[in-house]
């Protein structure tokens, strides 16, 4: 399997600006390329049935994130997930950050209690999957860490 | 008046499925929230969206308030749906989302406190003039034999305090009364520090026989009655509308307590209310009222024509019934009956697994309620129900020859069902003659043995 060049990258990134999808990912072999349109909300993982209709394009270069995976620190129960402990506070972690098994990611709000979500291994965070203030299933991608 | 656009079902299995069905028919959205055992079910993927609540027991999931009314709010929804069972009759559900300003398809929070607990549902009985079971507390034998008079022999006796059978003593007659009396009561002090004991009548034959009522605050309708009397250990395994070979003047009379019952607690939204018919007696006592949609609600709507969940939703939107008693006709007779899976000859131990295959054709007169499809899995986590077959037929023979049928043309393979069962069930002479009590699956069940 070749490997992809920069123009093949380019040539992507043109179908996907031309298209009305937020996302891509393709996996081939050992490389993974995800291709995010600036401002999308990252899908949800396959368990919420339907995902919301596509956004109206913007004329923004989608970054480019190219990662090997990382693993995904799932919702331990459902609520509402929030990526700091109070409005306008700085975030518990952010992309970049490394972590350790018992640092706290962020807080799931389920009737006005407040659960504190751990990374549960140790690594360097790699992306915040799940939106601040949106409603997060139980065992949803809240973020992806690279294990140390 | 609210117009429900967006419902959360907070259940799983066949109900959540048959829920959907109506709201589709309606226009209306639903969101699913189910476990994680539940994620690929067949409602998980007919709902507009499903959520997942949590893991697969259900006090980490289905039965979290807290999670459902967030999962409701966080997805739109402006309604939530209880289904059956889980948290149908929970009090703190229904004030939750009355809190929160979703709508609670179901009955009010004081509605449910006064069906809630068995005592304060007979006071009310009691109060509207409905028959309960006779029998009273008593503290000497004076009391005691005053009070057998009225309620007669064969009568049990139980500790006030009591649970689990200690204290409990079956009297057969006047002249054993002061010995068992005796013993009751010494049983009673020993067992609960509390001599008191109550006397209650002994139904020899009884059947189960419950009306379905509707109700929008206002207006209290009821849809007929259901016979569901084919039980083992208290579970309903055959149901059907009407209730055959019951005298008329009994029927309505029934019919007339469920109404007065309903009206007198203020009830409002779909119910029905549990009677004990004492066949020997030709009476009938309440036993409780059931404020939710129930397993069995299909053979009502197979006589009536009426979809009691659109009723149920037009209701919780405050819209009042669209029809009078004088409406509501019955026609024909219909059988239900639940399959389990779950092994009669391995004394009906579940068989949770995957099914293979599922096929359940359109016979003439046959509704089919299940969330069953190839490659469904049967978690071990929840009621082993797998699907409700249910015929039609202008008359009872008729229904019964559609549904023995529908057990030999239906398909449901992998797991093991009590699709058996029910065959013999419904070839069984005594049922097909109509009018069983509460009694005959239990003696049913070694002869089914011996035929083995």
């Amino acid at each position: 399997m070749a490997d992809l060049t920069r123009a093949d990258i380019d040539e992507i990134l043109k179908l996907v600006d031309s298209s009305d999808f937020d996302e891509l990912k393709l996996e081939m072999g050992d490389l993974k390329l995800e291709l995010r349109r600036r401002g999308a909300a990252p899908v949800a993982p396959p368990a919420s049935a339907r995902a919301p209709a596509a956004k109206a394009p913007e004329a923004v270069a989608a970054p480019v994130v190219a990662s090997g995976g990382g693993s995904e620190i799932p919702a331990p129960l459902l609520g509402t997930f929030w990526h700091a402990p109070r409005p306008g506070a700085d975030p518990f972690v952010k992309p970049g950050d490394v972590v350790q098994a018992d640092t706290v990611i962020g807080i799931i709000e389920v009737m006005k209690l407040m659960n504190s979500v751990e990374a549960g291994i140790a690594g360097t965070v790699i992306e915040i999957t799940a939106p601040n203030g949106e409603l997060v299933e139980h065992g949803q991608c809240l973020i992806r860490i690279q294990p140390a | 008046m609210a117009s429900i656009r967006r419902i959360f079902i907070a259940n799983r299995g066949e109900i959540a499925v048959r829920i959907i069905r109506t709201a589709r028919a309606l226009g209306i959205e639903t969101v699913l929230g189910v476990s994680a055992a539940d994620a690929d079910s067949l409602g998980a993927k007919l709902a507009t969206r499903a959520v997942v609540l949590g893991p697969a027991p259900s006090k980490d999931s289905y039965l979290r308030v807290g999670t459902v009314i967030e999962a409701a709010k966080g997805t739109g929804c402006d309604a939530v749906h209880p289904g059956y069972g889980f948290l149908s009759e929970n009090r703190e559900l229904a004030q939750a989302c009355a809190d929160e300003g979703l709508i609670f398809i179901g009955p009010s929070p004081d509605n449910l406190t006064a069906v809630g607990d068995k005592l304060t549902a007979r006071s009310h009985a009691v109060a509207a003039q409905v028959p309960v079971v006779p029998g009273g507390t008593v503290e000497t034998l004076d009391d005691a034999t005053a009070l057998a008079e009225e309620v007669g022999f064969p009568l049990l006796i139980k500790a006030v305090s009591g649970g689990g059978g200690k204290g409990m003593k079956r009297v057969d007659d006047a002249k054993s009364l002061p010995a068992q009396l005796d013993m009751a009561m010494a049983e009673a002090e020993a067992a609960f520090g509390d001599p008191r004991v109550y006397l209650e009548r002994f139904v020899t034959v009884g059947r189960h026989v419950e009306v379905q009522i509707l109700s929008d605050g206002d207006t209290v309708l009821h849809a007929g009655e259901r016979d569901c009397s084919v039980q083992r250990r208290y579970q309903k395994v055959v149901e059907e509308a009407p209730a055959p070979n019951l005298p008329d003047a009994l029927r309505q009379g029934l019919l007339d307590a469920a109404v007065r019952y309903a009206t007198h607690i203020g009830y409002r939204s779909l119910g029905t209310v549990e009677f004990l018919v004492d066949v020997e007696r030709s009476e009938f006592y309440f036993l409780e009222m059931n404020a939710r949609v129930q397993v069995e609600h299909p053979v009502t709507e197979a006589i009536t024509g009426l979809d009691l969940i659109a009723l149920q939703i037009a209701i919780a939107e405050g819209n009042p019934l669209p029809m009078t008693q004088d409406d509501i006709h019955l026609s024909g007779h219909a059988v239900e009956c639940r399959l389990n899976a779950e092994d009669i000859a391995r004394d009906f131990m579940p068989s949770p697994g995957r099914v293979t295959q599922a096929w359940f054709p359109a016979l003439p007169g046959l509704r089919v309620d299940t969330h069953m499809q190839p490659g469904a899995m049967i978690p071990p986590y929840y009621d082993s129900m797998v699907a409700k077959l249910i015929t039609w037929g202008p008359s009872r023979d008729e229904a019964i020859a559609r549904m023995l049928t529908a057990l030999d043309v239906c398909v449901l393979e992998g797991i093991t069902t009590n699709a058996p069962l029910h065959r013999a069930i419904l070839s069984d002479p005594a049922f097909c003659k109509g009018g069983v009590d509460t009694t005959y699956l239990g003696g049913l069940l070694p002869k089914l043995g011996e035929n083995a």
